[in-house]
Order: C-alpha cells, then structure tokens, then sequence
C-alpha cells in the first residue's frame, strides 16, 4: 500500500461536496431575484407587520424557491450536463448525487411551506407550495422539453414571490399583487428569449425546444418585440395604482422606452449582423433587463417611503 | 500510511458540518424569534387560562349579540 490518501482522494474526491455545493444547488441567484421581489411585495403592501414575521416569511419564500431549484437540479441533470451555462452545476458536476438533490428539494418544500404557514398564514403557504410545484413538475417536468412556449407559461412560478409577500401582509390577493405579478410574467418572455439569441449552440445541443431551435432566431427577435410592446401597460398600469405614483410612472416610463429600442435594435439586426459582433446587443438586452425589472421594484418600494407621500402631496396641493 | 487529519476531505467534511450546523442555529433563533413576536403581539393567541373570561363565554356573548370567533 504506497500512498492511501492518494487513493481515497480518487475514490471520494468527486462524490463529497462541500456545504457550498449543497448552497449551489438551490440557484442562490434566482433566490436573491425572489427575495428582493417578494420582500417588495410585502414592504409596499398595506398594513403593518412585527420585522420578525416579516424576516421569517421572506426566509421561508426563498427557502421555498431554493426548493425548487434544487428539484430542478435533480430532474434536468442530463440536459445541464450537456449546456456549457450549467454543465458546472453540483449534479452534473458529479459533487451532489440526484438522489440528494431530491432529497433536499422535498424535505425543503415541506419546511418552508409548513413553516410559511405558521409564521404568516395559510393563503400564502398555499401560494408558495403552489409555486414550488409549478416550476418543479409543470415548468421542468412538463413544458420545458415539450413546447417553445415553455418559458412563457413558465414565467408564472418566478412571478408568484411579490404576490406571496402581499398575501403574507395582508391575507388576501389585491389587483397591486396581480399587476407585480403580471409585471414579471410578462417580462420573463424577453429576458429568456435574448438569452436563448446568444446561447443557442446550448440548447440545441440539449434538445430543449427554446424557440430559437424549433421557430429560428428571426420569429424569436419578433417575439421578444411583440412581448416588450406587450409589457409597457402592464408596466405603467401598476403605477396608477396604490403601490405606483409619480416616482414609479417617471422610472416605468424611463425604463419601458429603454427596453423597447432595444428590442427594436434586436429585431432589425439579422444574423450575420449578431455573429459580427458576438451578439452584443443580445447581450445587452439581456444585462439590461435585469436592470428593468430591478428598477421597477424599486420604484415600487420608493413609492412606499414617507419621501414619496410628501412628494405626492406636493401634486395634490397644485391640483394635479 | 495513516490517514492524515488534515486531510482535503476533512476539511470538506468539517466545512459541510460547520455550515449544516450554523444553519440548524440559526434556524432555532429566526423560531424563537418567531415565538416571540408572535406572542408578544397576541393576535390569533387565546387560551382558557383557568380563570371565568365573561368574553369568552357564549352563553354572555349570545346575550350581548357578540360573535366572540370574530373578537367583537
């Protein structure tokens, strides 16, 4: 026996993860796009709760959507490992056994949902389990392999968090919690489609029906067009309600007149255009949607500050 | 050869422990915490408490025309 480190490091080495792999496996950045979403939609809700219960909720909402990124990890780990965006992914990678992965996203669905539950209340528990099912078993399960319209149906499990956090304030659905909602189902559609328009060599060769391998990138250019028109009323809608204000409709209009003549540029440009410059634009568009829906919640949490009353009170006081 | 303590796996292995540890901790404090606030604000909890509550009592809250289930 020469060296027994060496051989255990071979044997072991690619089935022990470490804490951070497991950390990993629930999409911590998709996580923090659901906290920030929801913890908005629980601020700028009316009514006023303990921190404490507003921390626990928003702990449990992300828990619930790591669980659900973690049940994604363990059914697409054959199509990750063959996209170059996910081949590093803790399954693919060999770090974390599906096993595991299934494992950690059941027990976390029950935790978060049940704890949901006791800390807020039951609606949004029911929310939040329905969320977790939706992109699990519809989304992963069912769209994603089965049709091109898989994000746009899909999109509803990432648009369920601000909803979630104004049912935990407030114990029912408002038409403000829809409008959130329909703000990020609307959005997801263009901000996946640039993505696909500059990493479609990956799902291709994964066999994911994205709408540029089944429809081709010129259809999805006019998709992403039709779909940014499509958002700038739903956009500036929820600024006429009680969660909008002056504030909010000048950042919604600012944004809205970005993210169109992008799209405008993506749709004039053809391929050889695109190859040229590796997708720039594509690029981004990309980068800049997620500015666009950032933005847009913090207009709505900037509205919900004593700065913004006393501001709105300046137009009512010259009749505006 | 013995096995070496600090060995690369464990320090994974210690990693792993220190982090499902930490995390079970502060899952006991963000629940304690929850406890907490949840009594302190008293809400949803009423409990007999061995001691006559005329509010609590139907037959008092029927004379008076109270519902006591929505804490008019």
């Amino acid at each position: 026996m020469s060296d027994i480190r060496a051989e255990i490091a071979q044997q072991t080495q690619p089935a022990e993860a470490g804490f951070g792999d497991y950390v990993l496996l629930l999409k911590p950045r998709v996580m923090s796009l659901v906290v920030f979403t929801a913890l908005v939609g629980l601020l700028v809700a009316p009514g006023a709760l303990h921190p404490v219960e507003a921390l626990a909720a928003i702990v449990f909402i992300a828990l619930g959507a790591g669980a659900a990124g973690a049940l994604n990890m363990w059914w697409d780990a054959d199509i990750d490992r063959q996209m170059r965006r996910t081949a590093r992914r803790p399954v693919p990678a060999g770090l974390v056994a599906p096993g595991e992965a299934l494992a950690l996203g059941l027990g976390l669905s029950l935790i978060s949902v049940a704890m949901l539950g006791l800390a807020a209340n039951w609606l949004a528990a029911g929310l939040l389990a329905f969320t977790i099912f939706f992109y699990a078993v519809v989304y992963t399960m069912w769209l994603k392999r089965a049709t091109p319209q898989n994000i746009v149906i899909g999109g509803a499990a990432g648009a369920f968090p601000p909803m979630i956090g104004w049912v935990v304030a407030t114990g029912h659905v408002g038409i403000e919690a829809v409008l959130m909602f329909a703000l990020i189902f609307m959005w997801t559609p263009p901000h996946f489609w640039a993505l696909a328009l500059f990493m479609n060599d990956d799902y291709t060769r994964a066999r994911v029906p994205m709408l540029t391998v089944t429809h081709g990138r010129r259809v999805t250019r006019a998709h992403v067009i039709v779909y940014t028109l499509a958002l700038v009323p739903v956009a500036l809608g929820a600024g006429l309600t009680s969660i909008g204000g002056p504030v909010y409709l000048a950042v919604a209009l600012a944004l809205n007149a970005v993210f169109v003549a992008g799209a405008l540029r993506l749709w004039r440009r053809d391929e050889a255009q695109a190859e040229a410059d590796r997708y720039r634009a594509e690029k981004r568009f990309f980068t800049f949607s997620l500015l666009y829906l950032f933005g847009h919640f913090a207009a709505f949490l900037a509205e919900a500050t004593p700065w913004a009353a006393a501001f709105r009170a300046q137009f009512t006081f010259w009749g505006l | 050869m013995a096995l070496a303590r600090d060995h690369e796996l464990h320090r994974r292995r210690l990693g792993r422990n220190l982090g499902v540890g930490l995390t079970l901790v502060a899952f006991i404090a963000l629940v304690f915490g929850l406890t907490i606030a949840k009594i302190s604000g008293g809400g949803m909890i009423q409990a007999f408490d061995h001691t006559y509550r005329p509010a609590l009592d139907p037959a008092v809250n029927r004379n008076l025309g109270v519902n006591p289930g929505r804490g008019e």
